[in-house]
């Protein structure tokens, strides 16, 4: 044969991936062929790939089960790692893992964006001595994503399982997202867990897309099908620089969508009636530019990316429509993580604060609530971005401390009119000075004698008042909260600062 | 088939909105928890039929306890 037709046909062969059945059953679970689904990543398919001959002697194995290369999303490029699991189920032999790693060096090198589009059944233990235990081994995966964490966005996109080690890929990503019903996560299969711990459990329950974005946190992003997921991931990066060293793009500005209720309709008067803080948010930020992270896990505080006149800010922001929007544990984790992927991206930072406090008892107690709260109050004291917090109707106790309260250095605090700041509700407080002496009063004269002190106590944590101590900075019409905001991220663009000289911390995880 | 409405958090039930046999939507309130001092509603996460209420007013709930039962 001529080498032209010799080359050709090996090219043929190896962009076909895995044998036809395996393309059968994957069509039939709803996955896409991985070149596909680079094609529909990319604005125009791969511009580069690399090591596509690897392994080239074993017809059984193309490109070793792995896509790795460079391609433009949205114009900006990314370098990209994608397991064919129509190759031996995407598992990792000693090429598949060293294309990884080549590729991790890559993005270093260029400081751009990496991409892992994973769908791995795990190491090819076949491979183990040459793919486990040495220095270019699967570890040094890990190794890499630890060292560009925060120096480059990192985002996992889970098409398929994503086992035992494999699983520490999505673990060490800025994001996670996973199809519904086919991504898994887990160290040990359910096989494996019956045979080891004797536990009967399905492969849904222990580490589906659904359990993992909703109850362990370890997924972010919960999409209904592979499409949905490249498409988060499109919308996603266009709220990122390239790497740690530039600021976010500055996009075309949009207004808000249109509302019957303004701002102001919409806050309810009494501070304990719950509101849906997603109103506000649709309010505050350009039309359409909502990009929500772990939006189905610790619904009381919601995080997401958003748009003010076409700048990109990071949205912290209570939810009295979910557990009043009391902080817990999970809930104060979810933000430790938001505040730190914004602050190493140059992401502006807005709290949205209506908040009656951290949650008390003993169920969040044994879940550590002191330690996962240590942890968001570390990551919000140390972003160095420029931090606004707005007190939207209250912030009580260390609720304030947690969303950026005047103590933690923000640019500024601005409250609307009716907010109220304060260790403790009117009530709670009421409670906390009298119990004794309305105990002692005829029951007749009680609730008049609460009423009083209740009064009492709402003027002396009077917002007015405390903007004439100066510990809030202004006082702002709801309708007027937008445009405020938006004057403010632009007067602190410029803003340069280092938190502080040391190693680093010794963080409360 | 049967879905149970459970406790979102600790606290006391301050008001139920529903009754046995009533009709209600995703997101419909079922009760009102009082905790933290703040109103806490709990919503079904299904349509269907309240087929029993679990709980009283005033009754303390734990995080995870069942409410009603929807069918």
């Amino acid at each position: 044969m001529e080498k032209n037709q010799v080359h050709e046909e090996l090219r043929q062969r190896i962009e076909k991936g895995g044998a036809e059945k395996y393309h059968q059953k994957n069509s039939e679970k709803g996955k896409m062929f991985v070149r596909d689904r680079l094609k529909m990543l990319f604005d125009e398919d791969l511009d580069i790939e690399d090591a596509f001959f690897a392994n080239c002697m074993d017809e059984s194995l193309p490109a070793d089960g792995v896509v790795t290369g460079i391609g433009k999303v949205n114009g900006q490029t990314v370098c990209v790692m994608a397991n064919d699991s129509t190759v031996k189920a995407g598992s990792w032999g000693k090429r598949t893992v060293e294309k990884i790693i080549r590729i991790q060096e890559t993005a270093m090198k260029l400081e751009v964006p990496m991409l892992y589009l994973v769908d791995s059944a795990g190491a090819r233990i076949t491979d183990q001595i040459e793919m486990f235990p040495n220095r270019r081994g699967a570890g040094r995966i890990f190794y890499n994503q630890v060292k560009m964490s925060g120096r480059v966005p990192q985002i996992c996109l889970l098409f398929g399982p994503s086992a035992a080690g494999g699983a520490y890929i999505p673990a060490f990503c800025d994001i996670v997202v996973m199809v519904d019903g086919n991504a898994s996560m887990y160290l040990g299969s359910p096989r494996m867990a019956e045979k080891v711990i004797g536990e009967k459990v399905t492969l849904e329950e222990m580490g589906g897309a659904r359990m993992h974005c909703s109850v362990s946190g370890v997924g972010d992003v919960l999409a209904s099908s592979e499409q949905e997921a490249i498409e988060y991931a499109q919308k996603y990066l266009t709220f990122f620089p390239e790497n740690f060293r530039s600021k976010p793009p500055v996009q075309e500005a949009f207004d808000p969508e249109t509302f019957e209720k303004s701002i102001s309709e919409l806050i309810p008067e009494n501070q304990n009636a719950p509101f849906d803080m997603y109103e506000l948010i649709k309010r505050l930020i350009d039309k359409d530019s909502f990009c929500e992270i772990k939006r189905e896990f610790a619904k009381e505080l919601i995080t997401g990316l958003g748009r003010i006149n076409g700048q990109a800010v990071g949205i912290i922001a209570n939810q009295p429509r979910m557990k009043g929007g009391v902080l817990f544990h999970d809930s104060a984790d979810k933000a430790a993580k938001f505040i730190q992927l914004c602050d190493a991206f140059n992401i502006p930072l807005v709290f949205l604060a209506d908040i009656p406090g951290f949650m008390i008892g003993t169920k969040v107690e044994r879940a550590g609530i002191i330690r996962h709260g240590a942890k968001m109050i570390s990551a919000m004291s140390e972003a160095s971005v420029p931090k606004i917090s707005v007190i939207v109707r209250k912030a009580y106790g260390a609720g304030l401390y947690a969303m950026a309260g005047p103590a933690f250095e923000p640019d500024v605090t601005i409250a609307l009119p009716t907010a109220q700041i304060a260790v403790m509700g009117p009530e709670a407080a009421v409670n906390a000075v009298y119990a004794n002496k309305i105990a002692e009063l005829p029951e007749e004269e009680r609730p008049a004698f609460i009423k009083e002190k209740h009064e009492e106590y709402k003027e002396n944590i009077d917002i007015y008042r405390l903007a004439s101590e100066m510990i809030i900075d202004d006082i702002v019409q709801p309708d007027d909260l937008r445009e405020h905001l938006n004057k403010r991220l632009q007067a602190y663009q410029s803003k340069n600062l280092t938190f502080t000289e040391r190693k680093h911390g010794v963080y409360p995880v | 088939m049967l879905k149970e409405v459970v406790a979102t958090m600790a606290g006391n039930v301050w008001k139920v909105v529903v009754n046995e046999g009533d009709q209600v939507e995703t997101g419909t309130d079922v009760v009102i928890l009082e905790s933290m001092k703040m109103e806490i509603p709990v919503a079904a996460e299904t349509n269907g039929t309240v087929k029993e209420l679990k709980v009283n007013e005033g009754d303390f709930v734990n995080e995870g306890d069942v409410i009603a039962v929807i069918e």
